[in-house]
Formats: structure tokens, sequence, C-alpha cells
């Protein structure tokens, strides 16, 4: 029973001291929210690699709607879920691809973020990141329906930190559901998207 | 009696839990370096490419510290290639590098490096590429230096004023913008104590 235990202490232990750093734009200031240290991953996948992606139709905060199945045949799409706006790995995430526009070009690539806030705090949360040349769209309602398909919800009503990548026969070629507390890096994506070239 | 070992195992353990976490949750932040202080330690990879190994004036492979480098002060960028104030910085600071090395008597004397918090190679690169950066940058992937440096928000500059004995100080340590390359130039020459020579 004992040996049974340990895991379980060492989990409460690891939860405990768990200390994930990350940095924080000055940008934001003192606005951004911090929610500790989160359960890496609490969904369960409902699709794979090689599934049709679930079409959506989503408002985003230019106030034109964007639907998934505009770019077939046409783009490679990146959706990009991200848990929350005002939180801190989030507002960290989106600049830098936003600076990385160039890569999303040369693999003939457009990226769709999604959260599940509404879409005035979306504005207001994403206007000091500048302008954002990908659509900022918005799950908030009916809430969470676009992440509830790609099986990224969270019980908390946000959704995972997670990246889909959709080829332009409208496949998806690449999931990656990741650790909420941590941004993935760039270069995984970018192999994946390399991949698409053969 | 296996019952009772369990309870008594379950106990210690908690305790131990209860006691670590205090001492941790006692432990303050690091703080951001202070003026008048050394710079903590840290340890960067000498750079790979020729230029950039030149240019800190670094004749040995492995790693160095920033007393190493060939100069009488060091100005670090404490960046995120995810940060958008970084992003609007980055011109402002290469009229900084520019202005430094386009002047003489101060090329010698005072070197910019950057360091990606929480920043992969290729992070560091596109940062790098986007802005076309001359000085060094240095990704940071596991913010072990960020951490040392009091996990301060980005863009944060120190500079660092090097004494020919290796010993170092800390003249400025500040959040945020630089606001004026050639105004800020004018404060660290001052508050290093270098003196402007030449025409």
């Amino acid at each position: 029973m004992a040996k049974k235990s340990i895991p379980i202490l060492v989990s409460i232990f690891l939860l405990l001291f768990a200390s994930l750093s990350h940095s924080t734009s000055e940008i934001f200031k003192d606005y951004i929210y911090q929610p500790g240290t989160l359960k890496s991953i609490d969904s369960k996948p409902r699709l794979k690699v090689g599934d049709k992606a679930p079409d959506f139709t989503l408002p985003s905060i230019s106030g034109e709607k964007i639907s998934l199945s505009q770019y077939r045949w046409k783009k490679n799409v990146v959706i990009s879920f991200v848990p929350a706006a005002w939180t801190p790995v989030c507002s960290d995430q989106w600049p830098g691809y936003n600076l990385a526009k160039d890569i999303f070009d040369e693999h003939s690539a457009i990226l769709l973020g999604i959260t599940e806030d509404n879409i005035p705090t979306l504005y207001a949360w994403t206007k000091p990141m500048g302008d954002l040349w990908f659509p900022v769209l918005s799950d908030f309602w009916p809430h969470g329906q676009v992440a509830k398909k790609y099986g990224v919800l969270r019980s908390t009503g946000v959704s995972e930190r997670a990246l889909f990548i959709v080829d332009k026969k409208g496949i998806i070629r690449y999931i990656d559901v990741h650790d909420i507390n941590k941004r993935p890096p760039l270069e995984d994506l970018v192999r994946e998207l390399e991949k698409l070239r053969n | 009696m296996k019952k009772l070992s369990f309870l008594l195992f379950v106990f210690i353990a908690a305790n131990f839990s209860i006691l670590a976490f205090h001492v941790y949750a006692a432990k303050e932040p690091p703080a951001p370096p202070a003026e008048g202080s050394p710079l903590p330690v840290m340890k960067l990879p000498v750079p790979e490419k020729p230029e950039e190994k030149n240019y800190l004036g670094l004749k040995d492979e492995g790693t160095f510290t920033i007393p190493q480098i060939m100069a009488k002060v060091v100005i670090i960028e404490i960046f995120s290639m995810y940060c958008p104030y970084c992003q609007k910085e980055a011109p402002t600071v290469n009229e900084l590098y520019n202005a430094i090395e386009n002047n003489p008597d101060l090329r010698c004397k005072i070197k910019i490096i950057g360091i990606g918090a929480g920043n992969t190679p290729m992070e560091v690169d596109v940062f790098r590429k986007k802005y076309q950066i001359a000085f060094p940058l240095f990704p940071d992937v596991d913010y072990s230096i960020h951490k040392v440096c009091g996990e301060v928000r980005t863009p944060y500059f120190i500079g660092v004023k090097i004494d020919e004995n290796s010993t170092n100080e800390v003249i400025y340590s500040k959040l945020g913008s630089i606001q004026d390359a050639n105004q800020f130039l004018e404060l660290i020459i001052k508050l290093s104590g270098l003196k402007k020579e030449g025409p």
C-alpha cells in the first residue's frame, strides 16, 4: 500500500514545487492574471492525424466571420488554440507568430488564432500586440463549440494550448496538444510545416 | 502492522511536504541586478560565428562570462522574440549599436548583447533576421539566465562596467524602453565614467 502511495505523494510534491518560468512583455504591464501552474492537459483527444478537419465558422475581432473551409485548396491552415486572454504564456505566443509571418508565407500557410473569450476581450487583449496579420477568432458562443469538436476544451471552459495543421485538402496533418503551462517551440511548428512541402 | 506503517509513512511524507512548502514559499523571488552591485554570474556559449566572437573579443571555445568580454562596458538586453515591446524596441537598439560602432573611440569600449528569455535558437534567429541585428543574441531556452536576472519583464536593460582586473559593477538596470538611443548612450558614458575622446 505504501508503495502504491509513492507516485501520489511524488505528484503532490511536484505540483507544490513545480516552478514554470515564463517571461512577460512589459507591454502588458501588470494586467496579466497569474493562474499558477495548471494541470498540463485536461481534455480527451477526439481527432487524430489523417482525419478530416471539422469545419467551423467563427466571428473575428475584425468583424468578419471566418470559416476553415474558405481556405480549402488555397492555404495550409495552422489553428492555434490558446487558453485565455490576459494570461501569461498566451500573451507571449501570438506576438511571436506575428513576427514569424515570413515562415507561414513560405509554407503557404495561414494562421487562425482561437480562444474561448468574447470579442471585446480579445480585441482589448490583442490591441497592444500590434497589427496581427492573422485572424483572431472567438469561440465564446455557443461556448467552446469548436474547441469541443477538436477535443481541446478543458473542464474549466478554456481550451488547451493546442496547434493543428490542416493541409489544403482539409486533412489534419499535425496535432500538438501542448502542456498548457508552456509555449510550444517554433522549431516544432516549422518542422511540421516543412513536411507539407513533400 | 502494515496499516500502521502506511499511516506513519504518509504522516512523515505530509510533514516533510508542508515543511518544504513553507521554506519554498518563504523564499523571495530573485531580485533584478542592482545598480552598484556586481552582475550575477551568467555563463553563455562562445558564439560560433567568427564575427560575433571577434566583436566580443573572445578567443576560446566553450562558455564565457560577461566580464570576459573585451570591453569597458557591456549592455545586456533581456528580450523575447514573443514580446511585442521588444519588437518595437529593436530598431532603437540597432540605432544604439550603430551609434557605438560608428564612433571609433567607443566601438572597442562598449559592446551589446541580447539574451532571449525562454527563446530557442530558431526563435532568436527569427528575431535577428527580422530586425537585421548585428550584435550577438543568445537563446536562453530554459530561462536560466532570466532567473538569475530576477525573472524580469521584457525588454530589460542592464549596463555593466568592467574593470581591468575583471571585477564588474552594474551601472544601469531598468525595465522598459531606452527611449532615445543617443541619450541612452550619453547616460551610459556618464554612468560608466567613460570619456568621449577624438574629434
